[in-house]
């Protein structure tokens, strides 16, 4: 069983400035409190727009000017916290179908996959360039190329980086871990019968 | 060339390479609740999956589960916490997956149920979807925090599909000086290594310090690896672990716990061991710390000021700025004396046995401060068999706590146990994240129990060390 594959992302962009952004505010715990994941998108950022709201900011994701955007650019240790996926669950709901930022979470970058929404890395400067433009021309399409790890913004081709396994499983389709893990069953047997304590050291 | 512990037992479980490089692992042990996996259940129905290894995940309720009695009636109050409730009921048993349920009397925090129980043995893969799954590594175990839809690929193929991690030694050395605690340890080296410097890692802790903590004390530093960034932390095994495990439910006996003892004996990093990186901490150095801002690394020793927003690189400014702003905290004000409205001891960093004991040394005879609320919250129904065995409930009622029932409770507020406004609490959680306890402006000081008690009692940050001296 294979999944889509994933080759090209082309949409405008939302730029979230700011380092550490956790799965707990990008979902709210008292979300979580559901048996699927319909509507989770509606409550994406919740606290922190309610909170910039408050002093009259505005969150990017209630930003019209990035109302239809696709592709999320952050920044350092974005998704850290809870294994929460309904954390990037809401993030797709909501639209987002790849990030750029400068480093992950491991466990979010994970669930991003299991998902089929690519994560990039960048370094610090690039993300900050990607965040500029966009906020600048907030319209602009972006197009990111899966293969060659690069977004190109109006006449520029911007390189990125992306874990090289990761890479091909949005290339062939096999992002989907589960059928790949199904295929061999039979050696997850053999492996468990080996295990002492599997049959508690008997 | 001596091998680490990490590459032993990540070899044993290893069933191959898949073709994205990654290796499918066999896990050992999969705990489950009622959160993370209700969809994960629904994912494999849909697909019509089996569970091939239903004996080898087990199942409780925490995040949701009131920790008031009245309030554990069925049906829950609330409407969507019963239907969690209610799902992990239906799908343990659909699968034939042991639940430990609160009418059992076996009900817990997930991670403080499987160490209780046995459950948690050197040398496993262990699989939860909750990112403190980390915690099992003090048993010498590779413990992973993972998504809803890696829930679902262990459900159907007790396997994951895993990276090889590099592995950083963190040398804990000398000896930890009166009044500082593993939760202190544990807020050292995120202090020191930062939130995301442990990503691609495992880290390995080792050192006098750690040698000489108990079972509990080494959970309490392997929990908060994931807010350091490490994929997971553990701790070889040594006598320690082998005496916290005897007798135990889940654990062999006779003839198969001599060989059960051997093989955990063997599974232990080498001597020459090599590892990809090592630091050292030295024990004496470290303060009772207190966290000030949004990230467990935004700490102080509890005799320090509040760090200078210049004294960080630029890159880190603005969420160190944003910290400031939504603490409505000073730079260069010192941390001692800031008021509190709120403190939690429990949660899955420090709800175990030896966390109320502590604890409640401090309160003994004394009473919490006024205007206070103060919750005491055993990390599983067992927990709280014991310390009532000791008498600590009572301590703690008398001193104008409340004794609750076992839960997650405060540590991340998808029960009633909720910041309101903008209240401060010190809490012996995990994260103190924006919003984290529940209140949207809620404010959270991690710091270990003994500081949490002589907070109740002052209602104000205050360091445990001169409770010692006096």
């Amino acid at each position: 069983m294979s999944g889509e594959i994933v080759s090209t992302i082309t949409g405008s962009g939302i730029p979230l400035r700011g380092n550490d952004i956790d799965t707990d505010r990008i979902i709210p715990a008292r979300f979580l409190k559901c048996v699927t994941f319909d509507g989770i998108g509606e409550h994406a950022f919740e606290d922190d727009i309610k909170g910039l709201a408050e002093k009259g900011e505005v969150h990017p994701f209630v930003d019209e000017r990035f109302a239809n955007g696709a592709i999320l650019v952050a920044n350092k240790n974005f998704g850290c916290g809870s294994s929460r996926e309904h954390a990037p669950q809401s993030l797709k709901r909501w639209g987002v179908e790849a990030i750029v930022a400068e480093s992950y979470s491991e466990i979010f970058y994970g669930n991003c996959v299991s998902l089929a929404m690519p994560c990039f890395t960048a370094d610090h400067d690039t993300c900050a360039r990607l965040q500029d433009i966009i906020e600048s021309e907030p319209a602009l399409e972006l197009r990111i190329d899966v293969a060659e790890a690069a977004i190109q913004a109006g006449e520029e081709t911007i390189q990125l980086e992306i874990q090289a396994g990761a890479q091909g499983q949005f290339l062939d389709g096999s992002w989907d871990a589960r059928a790949g893990l199904l295929e061999n069953l039979k050696g997850v047997k053999q492996v468990a019968s080996k295990l002492p304590y599997v049959s508690n050291y008997a | 060339m001596g091998q680490n512990l990490y590459h032993k037992v990540f070899d044993r479980h290893c069933v191959k390479q898949l073709p994205s490089g990654q290796y499918q692992l066999f896990i050992g042990l999969h705990l489950i609740h009622e959160v993370t996996s209700p969809q994960a259940f629904a994912m494999i129905r849909e697909q019509g999956l089996p569970v091939p290894f239903p004996d080898r995940t087990f199942a409780t309720v925490d995040h949701i589960i009131p920790t008031e009695s009245e309030q554990r009636q069925r049906p829950l109050i609330d409407p969507l916490a019963e239907e969690m409730l209610q799902h992990i009921e239906k799908n343990t048993a659909d699968y034939g997956i042991n639940f430990f349920s609160p009418e059992k009397g076996e009900q817990g925090v997930v991670h403080v149920v499987g160490p209780e129980r046995g459950l948690t043995q050197p040398g496993m893969t262990i699989a939860c979807g909750d990112s403190h799954t980390s915690t099992h590594g003090a048993f010498g175990t590779l413990a992973f925090g993972i998504g809803t839809s890696q829930v679902a690929d262990v459900l159907a193929t007790q396997t994951l599909a895993m990276a090889k991690l590099k592995v950083r030694r963190i040398n804990f050395t000398g000896q930890l000086k009166p009044g500082v605690y593993a939760k202190d340890v544990a807020l050292a080296y995120i202090h020191h290594l930062g939130v995301n410097g442990g990503v691609g890692y495992a880290y390995e802790f080792g050192g006098e310090v750690i040698d000489n903590m108990s079972m509990e004390e080494r959970m309490t530093v392997c929990n908060m690896s994931i807010e350091g960034g490490a994929r997971c932390g553990y701790v070889n095994p040594d006598q320690t672990t082998i005496d916290y495990l005897k007798g135990r439910d889940y654990c062999p006996e006779g003839e198969a716990w001599n060989r059960a003892v051997h093989d955990w004996q063997s599974i232990a990093s080498d001597a020459d061991a090599t590892y990809d990186d090592t630091i050292e901490i030295k024990g004496e150095e470290i303060e009772p710390f207190v966290t000030w801002g949004i990230t467990p690394a935004q700490s102080v020793g509890v005799g320090q000021d509040l760090p200078k927003v210049n004294s960080f690189d630029e890159a880190d400014q603005l969420v160190v700025k944003e910290a400031y702003e939504y603490m409505s905290f000073v730079e260069a004000k010192p941390i001692v004396g800031t008021p509190i409205n709120v403190v939690f001891i429990g949660s899955c960093t420090n709800g175990r046995l030896s966390d109320l004991r502590e604890a409640a040394k401090f309160i003994e005879g004394k009473k919490v401060a006024d205007g206070v609320r103060a919750l005491a919250v055993p990390g599983s129904q067992e927990v709280d068999r014991l310390a009532k065995n000791e008498g600590l409930d009572k301590v703690f009622n008398d001193a104008g706590f409340q004794w609750r029932e076992a839960g997650c409770s405060m540590c991340l507020a998808m029960n009633p146990d909720q910041l309101s406004g903008n209240e401060i609490s010190a809490s012996t959680s995990n994260r103190n994240f924006k919003g984290r306890q529940g209140s949207p402006t809620g404010r959270t000081l991690l710091m270990s129990p003994a500081m949490a008690a002589v907070a109740a009692l002052e209602g104000k940050v205050s360091d445990v060390r001169q409770y010692l001296e006096n």
